[in-house]
């Protein structure tokens, strides 16, 4: 009696685990199921796609708003080597992490000249890890320098000249702060990048296993707390990220403010701002070309997949010229295949379109390790708040504290 | 009356080893039954609890970063070094510490008066009751949010009366104050709810003698009905501080950790999920446990709390 009803119980089991099993393979036809944060238009570039799809069809999942929880999404299901995700748009600074942990795909062949045909190199860089292709670039980012031409006839080239003209500007009354992104979080590791590599310096070496932090670094940092404690920093720098700065700026408080672009649309609805709201290069530290940090958006394909062709099918038509035009123009994301720029469409939302392409030229690429994460907390929480930097020791600390987390050893705050 | 009580307590008999010598056939044969009908529970628990642990132990003994998977390798108690020579863990255990004694603290003495008024309440107790329970009825996540938003300036009424429009949570210590009395008002209710079962254990007639003999109202909550409840009041402070030493919710939603008001739970899965360091996010867990195992066995063999209903504890 008792072996029965184990019998029975067990084949209950077998029974309900191949009805899940049943569960995955849908319709019959290939699923491709990609997932990337919420970009309001994505689905018309999906729909797109799907109508020119030859035998599978793609799926947009929608992941959570705030990059650390799209990260923490993916990286989960990556570890259980979970065979449900096919594309995955990763941020620029994951590459290296995924690609080390062999949780991405190589673009090899052919889909590696295809990705690379066209494609500026910068972005094209940040999809790189060990020589190898990994991602696909999807739009692309570079900080600018906006200021108002009402207060500000010729803008500053250098981070000196942009304080001095700021406190001329405040001893005159005017409204003469500096805005930009000084909170405890990634926009503080931009802009501590952009610094660095402007001053010529590193962070890390080029193979990210070895902690730089050189005098140029330290010099990085003495500009950052010489900005940090002049009187035209933003009295709440120190707590402010993108928005923040933004704000700052269409209340009339600022002169300069130091941001992506999207800053540019969202001026535009401000009628007293609008017509004095001018950009230019980002500051340098000599006088020559800033090295802007460069952001954005990549394509992989999860080395999980069980359908490798369709996927790497369907990333170059969601990463097409004609899908990346198609972003820029109604989700405001600069496309990373140059030829896109020279589109007539693109005149408008972008008038700024010469100085992001410029940058691009010179960017620089935040550190390429696998262990980014732990890189980015480390120098987001030794630089903050940054009117407290000591820049020798700062240097110091953070050297040790880089090695530490590139070594595994070290301990996450 | 209070030395009595004391004296009775102390004198409990722990089953002697003569009782166990003279057990019966019946009793062996009752005993093996009942180890059988357990051993499924028995099995089920070590397979859900005490795998995890023994493997979490495993893993804190190796370096295991899965973003480094060719680099796995047995480093013995090389993770406990690096996590105890960290500044980070130890300011978050000195942050969890804090939180845990203050908050708890405050919980027991606003959670005895919000015991006491349920017990005396003679009109509306349903009402009184349920309402008082509010607070513990809502999930922490979302208490948690209405809380960011009442101390965030611009959106909060909190941050523009008590705080002048400061941004309270971007300061270490106002932001641990704030998390200190998200918890209070979160979990004040379940202590009071503890309490109140102790206090029904305080008989009427104690008391009235008790007053007969003219002890005064301070006089009587001190020495009797303190004393009775004891039992109740300290199973309700363990429960407390295991629980509030393991905070994690609220912190998450009103700080996430940044100025350095990481809990060791904040930290440990910032290491754990977000680092994918398996080994020192491993190590960091392990001394979890060990602190909560601490915490019990203070409370059970230092000041005798016992589970509701165990033999060893009072009737």
């Amino acid at each position: 009696m008792r072996r029965h009803r184990l019998a029975a119980a067990g084949s209950a089991v077998v029974v309900a685990a191949s009805a899940l099993a049943g569960c995955g393979s849908g319709d019959g036809g290939v699923t491709i199921n990609v997932y990337k944060y919420p970009q309001e238009n994505f689905q018309k570039i999906v729909d797109r796609c799907n109508e020119q799809a030859d035998g599978y069809r793609i799926v947009y999942h929608k992941l959570p708003r705030e990059a650390d929880g799209q990260r923490e999404q993916m990286v989960r299901r990556l570890a259980a080597e979970d065979s449900g995700m096919d594309v995955l748009a990763l941020d620029v600074t994951w590459t290296a992490e995924l690609a080390k942990a062999g949780w991405i795909k190589e673009f090899t062949g052919s889909a590696k000249s295809q990705v690379e045909n066209g494609t500026l190199e910068t972005p094209l860089n940040t999809a790189r890890y060990e020589g190898r292709l990994y991602g696909a670039p999807d739009n692309t980012n570079v900080q600018l320098l906006w200021y108002r031409s009402d207060l500000v006839p010729t803008p500053p080239r250098t981070w000196d000249e942009m304080i001095k003209m700021a406190t001329d500007l405040k001893n005159q009354g005017k409204p003469g702060l500096v805005v930009g992104q000084g909170k405890q979080y990634e926009g503080l590791v931009v802009l501590f990048n952009t610094l660095v590599n402007s001053a010529g310096g590193q962070i890390l070496d080029e193979n990210g296993t070895r902690a730089i932090i050189d005098d140029n670094a330290v010099k990085a940092l003495e500009v950052l707390k010489t900005f940090a404690t002049s009187p035209v920093v933003d009295p709440s720098f120190s707590n402010a990220a993108e928005d923040d700065a933004r704000l700052a700026m269409e209340n009339g408080k600022a002169a300069f403010q130091l941001n992506w672009p999207y800053v540019y649309a969202a001026a535009q609805k401000n009628p007293t701002l609008a017509p004095n709201f001018k950009w230019a290069p980002y500051p340098s530290i000599n006088g020559d070309e800033a090295k802007v940090t460069v952001g954005g958006i990549n394509y992989a394909v999860s080395a999980f997949t069980e359908h490798s062709e369709q996927s790497f099918d369907a990333v170059m038509c969601l990463r097409s010229a004609e899908s990346q035009k198609f972003a820029a123009i109604n989700d405001g994301v600069p496309p990373t295949i140059e030829s896109v720029y020279d589109d007539p469409e693109m005149a408008k939302p972008y008038p700024m379109k010469e100085a992001i392409l410029e940058t691009l030229k010179g960017a620089s690429v935040r550190p390429r390790t696998p262990a980014y994460q732990n890189v980015s907390t480390v120098i987001s929480t030794i630089l903050s708040p940054p009117a407290s930097i000591d820049p020798k020791a700062t240097a110091d600390r953070l050297r040790q504290e880089l090695q530490d987390a590139l070594d595994s050893k070290g301990v996450l705050p | 009356m209070s030395h009595a009580l004391t004296t009775e307590t102390k004198e409990k008999p722990g089953p002697s080893p003569k009782a166990k010598a003279a057990l019966s056939e019946g009793k062996k044969a009752e005993r093996r039954l009942g180890l059988l009908l357990c051993a499924p529970a028995i099995l089920v628990m070590a397979a859900v609890a005490g795998w995890p642990i023994i493997y979490s132990v495993w893993l804190s003994l190796q370096r295991f970063d899965l973003k480094f998977p060719d680099r796995v390798e047995f480093v013995g108690l090389d993770n406990y070094v690096t996590v105890l020579s960290n500044s980070y863990w130890w300011n978050a255990m000195w942050i969890t510490i804090v939180i845990t004694v203050v908050s708890v603290l405050i919980e027991l003495v606003l959670g005895m008066a919000l015991a006491l008024i349920m017990h005396r309440t003679l009109v509306g107790r349903g009402i009184v009751r349920t309402s008082s329970l509010i607070p513990y009825g809502i999930v922490t996540v979302v208490a948690a949010f209405s809380w960011r938003y009442a101390w965030t300036p611009g959106t909060g009424y909190l941050a523009e009366i008590v705080a002048g429009g400061e941004p309270v949570l971007t300061e270490k210590i106002p932001a641990v104050m704030v998390v200190i009395l998200a918890e209070i008002w979160k979990t004040t209710p379940f202590m009071a709810l503890l309490l109140m079962a102790g206090l029904a254990l305080v008989p009427d007639d104690l008391l009235k003698a008790a007053a007969m003999d003219g002890a005064n109202a301070w006089q009587r909550f001190i020495k009797v009905m303190v004393p009775v409840m004891k039992p109740a009041i300290l199973v309700a402070l363990l429960f407390r501080t295991l629980d509030a030493f393991r905070i994690f919710d609220n912190l998450f939603v009103l700080t996430g950790g940044s100025q350095g008001t990481s809990s060791v739970s904040m930290i440990t899965y910032n290491n754990l999920i977000k680092g994918l360091n398996l080994g020192i996010g491993s190590t960091m867990s392990v001394l979890i446990f060990i602190a909560v195992a601490i915490i019990a066995f203070i409370f059970i063999k230092l000041f005798g709390t016992a589970a509701p209903g165990s033999d060893n504890g009072r009737r």
